[in-house]
């Protein structure tokens, strides 16, 4: 019986004289290592007589639960202080940052405007950049010797192709292989013949189109409303306004109310208060036509958008040209 | 397309201000670009009392005036007859651009600085009168600014009109829609003549012999008239929209253009051989010189305007100068026709000239315009130019156009636009603008539709112009009833998203280059003439030579990005782009066109800091950017091999390698040779890769398996081995890994090492494989027995020794 009160009392006086973590370490394996007192003690507990066993079995492993408590508890006390007086750092010494690098504000803003739309239930198609006139400007409803063909300075690789202008022949690429309904967005790049602050011969564009049973114009403010709201925010007041392109009947310029003045009227609007983001319109017949779709049966929506424009409002940029100058320092802040 | 308030005016009553104005016009479809005040120029124009007039000591027509514009007094000299100590007058101070166009500058005169310049009526562009500075009210208060006290102002608004619009090309046009939107009618100014019996047939006729491009030619004729300058209104009307005038009779073809939006073409009667019009094609290669001086050359489909014997004008675009008005004409023959839209466009676009008349007819005018025109014309040179009118007019009219008349269904409108119309609605709207319509049956509304409107041919058009007239704004939002997507789209653009964003957490900056390059590009990376890469899409009307191919590798468009850099003194760079390359196909129309990705690395693998110094990047730096990117991807395994010699010309031998996974080549990545660095003022070493990704992207698994993990520990065993300084490296770790071992875990290559005391030609490879068991814990002995024979099989491979 007095064997483990002698052990006790013996543990916790050299524990008392431990003056480092070493120290205590040494103590927990003497008492509780594989050859340790108390593990010999816990043992012997067979060799004890049959009445006694029960009891010297419970105060054994009592003991030993206590003094691994201890130890534990004297081990992290010493380990604490030790820490804090060997380990001491200047933490206001700048860290070891892995190098950061940034996407590009282009892809940015054109990755959010194909997630908005994804949500929406667009599919995200491409189209070739080098193009056939066809695609670019006859299957759109503008014929050679056509005024509307002056709306887009255009490149010219040969008399049959071009440069796209737009991401709109992708809609005429689009419906050739599939038949309603259609949902796509089209990011991607396009070119024209046109170099100053506002205007760099290659830029992005995204293009929508939506065929279906019913769609109407109506659906188009929606949906746009919707896209703008959530580009934007929802206080982003939007107008349609009526407007001309060859391949929509009837079609509508968006504008937004200026992000930089709220509409009071500035030097970005050109003291409108409206900019312009968005060209949209109802499918053209002609181009179903072309297609071989239904004219009777199905309507649609379409509308295109400049990825440079949207991304230049939305983050304060003057110049578009300065997206394609890739200076790190401008590519590092997004 | 510039159109004044004032002059508007004179075609409808208009109740709203010029912003009201301009925000309805937008809103109907004519956008409004800006509104600027005609008289805003006048803002330094102020009242001015002469309080002093002495004669000028260096000039004996000058004078030296003091004028008092309150408060300050100005120094002025003057040249005018009637200036005098106490008249009130106008000055304008330095900086004011007069309406003709030049702008006052401070200037000494004779010897003596103007502070300002008195001002007559003509300078000033508010009447005929040159003969003296202005005389106004003494009333007047000085200081005032002039346009304040005369109350002068008229708002001009720039009009952007879109291309199927020809008939708002005219200021009536524009006054139409107004009317619309005010919903009064328009004012059409007063076109008749009163006619004696027909005259014209004795002095003049007009054959066309071209029908297909001239469907319509009508003229009139006036006699005795007196060129000369035209009557102030007149000027005025023309200044206010940026037209010069030039004498009545032009002014008035001009005025009438401006009015009507229909070209008119005044010609010399008597300079016309046997007075008479014919009407045809050219022949191919015939010259002809234009009003403005200038030879052309013409072709077979160039329709011309000839008399008896030669062309005087090509038709719809530029008179010639053998039949223009001069000041000693006194007998004028007007033109007013109309011209096919596309003969105009080609001729225009041949010769390269683009001019108002062009612009209206390649758009399409009004063909029951002509006669209005002609005849307003005529009276106007009556009025202005004492002329004398032929009785009777001329009419060649071999082609005329079907009147268009359009059945548009109410429901199928109401579908399109999400609207609630009805019959009443739609047809108010259009008859607003001059349509007229009549119900056919309950749904449908016949619709004639006016000779002015070109670009409604469909029941859609007719849609469109319900819908802005009755406002956008009106239609009610709704949204679109989405079925439930049944495909997940996954593909290349999802993978690209995902290869950026990896790159990006790399630490690479994101590039977006032209997809042009320069014309010397190809010289300049040194490629050699059988070199893929150097045949290009070229474009016929590049913007410059920097932009004149399309690219066949991002390498270039990287390297100016760097050169960019530089100048900005940014001289480390981790960058990347993907874009398309466009490689030309012989027996295609269009190129393919490739996506790719390329990297680029210069300057050093890591930034100095207080924790170390600055490491330059090598090519292994390069690679293991690729080999991470792999592996994120979920490709383990990438293969390289030295690139084969002139694979890649850019690239330095030795330090460039192609990249392989199963089998099919993705890339390659390498060192820049200088000499294709020195085109770009790169004076560092710089390492790229480029990957194709429509090769690599059907490698890169969609989906993932997991494995389980092994719950037994691993045992590792480290390898040292002497070989030849030629073996390559990745042979031994493949020798290992092809070794059929199936606990062999990983390989891992830690050491090598060429110096003393390993001989000369040779290298230490060191690498530590780890073994594990999937079922239970190794054992050392059978590790030893595997790792025993896995080593004698490399010294046999590789002629290979272990160290001493």
């Amino acid at each position: 019986m007095d064997t483990i009160q002698d052990i006790q009392e013996q543990a916790f006086k050299e524990l008392e004289a431990a003056s480092d973590a070493d120290a205590v370490r040494a103590l927990s394996v003497r008492y509780l290592g594989r050859k340790g007192i108390v593990t010999q003690l816990l043992r012997s507990v067979s060799t004890r007589p049959p009445d006694e066993r029960a009891s010297f079995g419970k105060r054994a492993n009592a003991l030993k639960n206590r003094l691994n408590e201890a130890f534990e508890t004297a081990l992290k006390r010493l380990e604490v202080s030790l820490e804090g007086r060997e380990d001491h750092v200047d933490v206001t010494l700048p860290g070891r940052t892995p190098p950061v690098g940034a996407l590009h504000p282009i892809t940015q803003v054109m990755d959010e405007i194909c997630d908005i739309f994804s949500k929406m239930g667009f599919d995200v198609v491409e189209g070739p950049e080098v193009e056939s006139d066809y695609y670019n400007f006859e299957a759109l409803n503008i014929p050679k010797d056509h005024p509307a063909r002056d709306m887009q300075d255009t490149f010219y690789v040969s008399d049959a192709v071009v440069l796209r202008t737009h991401t709109s022949p992708v809609q005429i690429r689009t419906m050739e292989h599939k038949e309603p309904p259609v949902r796509v967005i089209v990011p991607g790049k396009v070119f024209r013949c046109d170099s100053d602050i506002t205007h760099t011969p290659m830029f992005h564009q995204v293009e929508g189109l939506l065929v279906d049973d019913g769609v109407s114009f109506g659906d188009l403010k929606g949906t746009l409303t919707a896209f703008v709201h959530q580009i934007f925010d929802e206080k982003t007041a939007l107008r349609f306004r009526p407007s001309f392109f060859p391949f929509t009947e009837p079609s509508a310029e968006v504008d937004i109310v200026c992000v930089m003045c709220r509409g009071k009227g500035c030097r970005v609007c050109s003291h409108t208060g409206w900019l312009e983001i968005l060209g949209s319109g109802m499918v053209h017949p002609a181009l179903f036509e072309k297609v071989g779709y239904d004219p009777d049966r199905y309507t649609g929506f379409a509308f295109g958008m400049g990825v440079e424009r949207i991304a230049m409002l939305k983050y304060g940029i003057d110049d578009i040209r300065k997206f394609f100058e890739n200076n790190a320092r401008f590519l590092m802040q997004f | 397309m510039k159109a004044s308030l004032s002059w508007l005016k004179t075609y409808v009553p208009i109740h709203m201000d010029a912003s009201e104005l301009a925000e309805a016009l937008t809103m109907v479809g004519l956008e409004v670009e800006s509104v600027a005040d005609r008289f805003d120029f006048m803002k330094d124009v102020r009242v001015g009392r002469v309080t002093q007039v002495r004669p000028h000591p260096n000039a004996e027509t000058l004078q030296v005036c003091h004028v008092d514009t309150r408060g300050r007094t100005l120094t002025v000299v003057c040249g005018a007859p009637n200036v005098k100590s106490g008249m009130v007058s106008a000055v304008a101070l330095p900086g004011t651009r007069f309406p003709n166009g030049t702008v006052l500058r401070d200037a000494a005169i004779r010897g003596i600085v103007s502070e300002g310049m008195l001002c007559s009526e003509k300078e000033l562009g508010l009447g005929d009168d040159a003969s003296g500075i202005l005389e106004l009210d003494p009333s007047f208060e000085s200081g005032k600014g002039l346009a304040e006290v005369l109350h002068l102002s008229d708002p001009v608004f720039e009009i952007s009109v879109t291309p199927n619009r020809p008939d708002c090309l005219g200021l009536m046009g524009i006054a139409r829609e107004i009317a619309g939107i005010q919903r009064v009618r328009l004012i059409y100014p007063d076109a008749a003549i009163r006619e004696g019996e027909d005259r014209i047939s004795r002095f003049s006729s007009v054959r066309i012999e071209a029908p297909d491009h001239c469907p319509r030619y009508a003229a009139r004729l006036v006699f005795d008239v007196t060129v000369g300058p035209s009557p102030f209104w007149l000027q005025d009307r023309l200044w206010s929209v940026g037209l010069r005038p030039i004498n009545n009779i032009v002014d008035i073809t001009n005025f009438i253009l401006m009015e009507s939006g229909q070209p008119l073409h005044a010609f010399d009667y008597d300079r016309l051989a046997e007075h008479r019009i014919v009407v045809k094609t050219a022949r191919e290669g015939d010259r002809f010189v234009t009003l403005d001086g200038k030879e052309r050359l013409l072709g077979a489909d160039t329709l011309m305007i000839c008399d008896g014997e030669k062309e005087v004008a090509v038709a719809g675009i530029m008179g010639g100068l053998n039949s223009e008005i001069s000041e000693t004409t006194t007998r004028v023959f007007i033109e007013s026709a109309y011209f096919n839209p596309v003969s105009i466009r080609r001729t225009a676009k041949r010769l390269g000239i683009a001019t108002e008349a062009s612009h209206r007819f390649e758009r399409g005018v009004d063909p029951e315009g002509v006669l209005y025109a002609v005849n307003r014309a005529a009276l106007l040179m009556a009025e202005t130019a004492g002329g004398r009118i032929i009785d009777g007019w001329i009419d060649a009219h071999p082609k005329p156009a079907p009147k268009q008349e359009i059945v548009v269904s109410l429901s199928r409108a109401n579908r399109l636009l999400g609207t609630r119309f009805t019959q009443e609605n739609v047809k108010t709207l259009l008859e607003s603008i001059e349509f007229s319509a009549v119900p056919q049956d309950e749904d449908r509304l016949r619709v004639s539709v006016p000779s002015f409107r070109v670009d409604v041919t469909r029941p859609e058009d007719l849609m469109e112009e319900a819908a802005r007239l009755a406002g956008y704004q009106h239609i009610p939002v709704t949204f679109p009833s989405l079925p439930v997507v049944r495909k997940r789209s996954w593909g290349p653009l999802q993978l690209r998203g995902s290869i950026r964003r990896w790159l990006a957490g790399f630490g690479f900056l994101e590039a977006v280059n032209y997809s042009f390059i320069h014309r010397n590009f190809d010289d300049r990376l040194g490629l050699p003439e059988n070199d893929f890469r150097r045949r290009t899409v070229e474009i016929l009307n590049p913007i410059s030579d920097e932009q004149s191919r399309m690219r066949t590798t991002l390498v270039p468009g990287l390297l100016g990005t760097l050169q960019r850099n530089l100048a900005q003194q940014i001289r480390s760079l981790r960058l990347f782009e993907t874009g398309k390359v466009y490689l030309p196909q012989e027996a295609d129309l269009l190129p393919r066109e490739t996506e790719m990705l390329a990297l680029l690395w210069t300057g050093h693998r890591f930034e100095s800091g207080w924790y170390g110094k600055e490491t330059p990047c090598d090519f292994f730096d390069m690679k293991g950017a690729v080999e991470g990117l792999l592996k994120a991807l979920g490709r383990r395994e990438i293969e390289t091999a030295p690139l084969p010699a002139d694979s890649c010309a850019y690239l330095k031998p030795g330090v460039s390698a192609t990249l392989r996974i199963d089998d099919r080549n993705v890339g390659w990545l390498g060192e820049m040779r200088r000499r294709a660095l020195d085109p770009f003022d790169i004076h560092q070493p710089v390492f790229v890769a480029e990957l194709d990704l429509d090769a690599l992207l059907p490698l890169i698994p969609r989906s993932r398996k997991a494995e389980p993990i092994s719950r037994f520990p691993g045992v590792t065993r480290d390898f040292t081995l002497i070989v030849d300084k030629t073996v390559p490296a990745g042979d031994i770790l493949q020798c290992v890994t092809d070794a059929g071992e199936k606990w062999v875990e990983t390989v891992h290559l830690f050491d090598v090492f060429e110096k003393e005391p390993i001989p000369q030609g040779k290298k230490s490879v060191s690498f530590r494989v780890t073994y594990r068991s999937k079922k239970r814990t190794l054992e050392d002995k059978e590790v030893t027995r595997v790792h025993q024979k896995i080593s004698e099989l490399l010294l046999k491979t590789f002629d290979a020794a272990l160290p001493e």
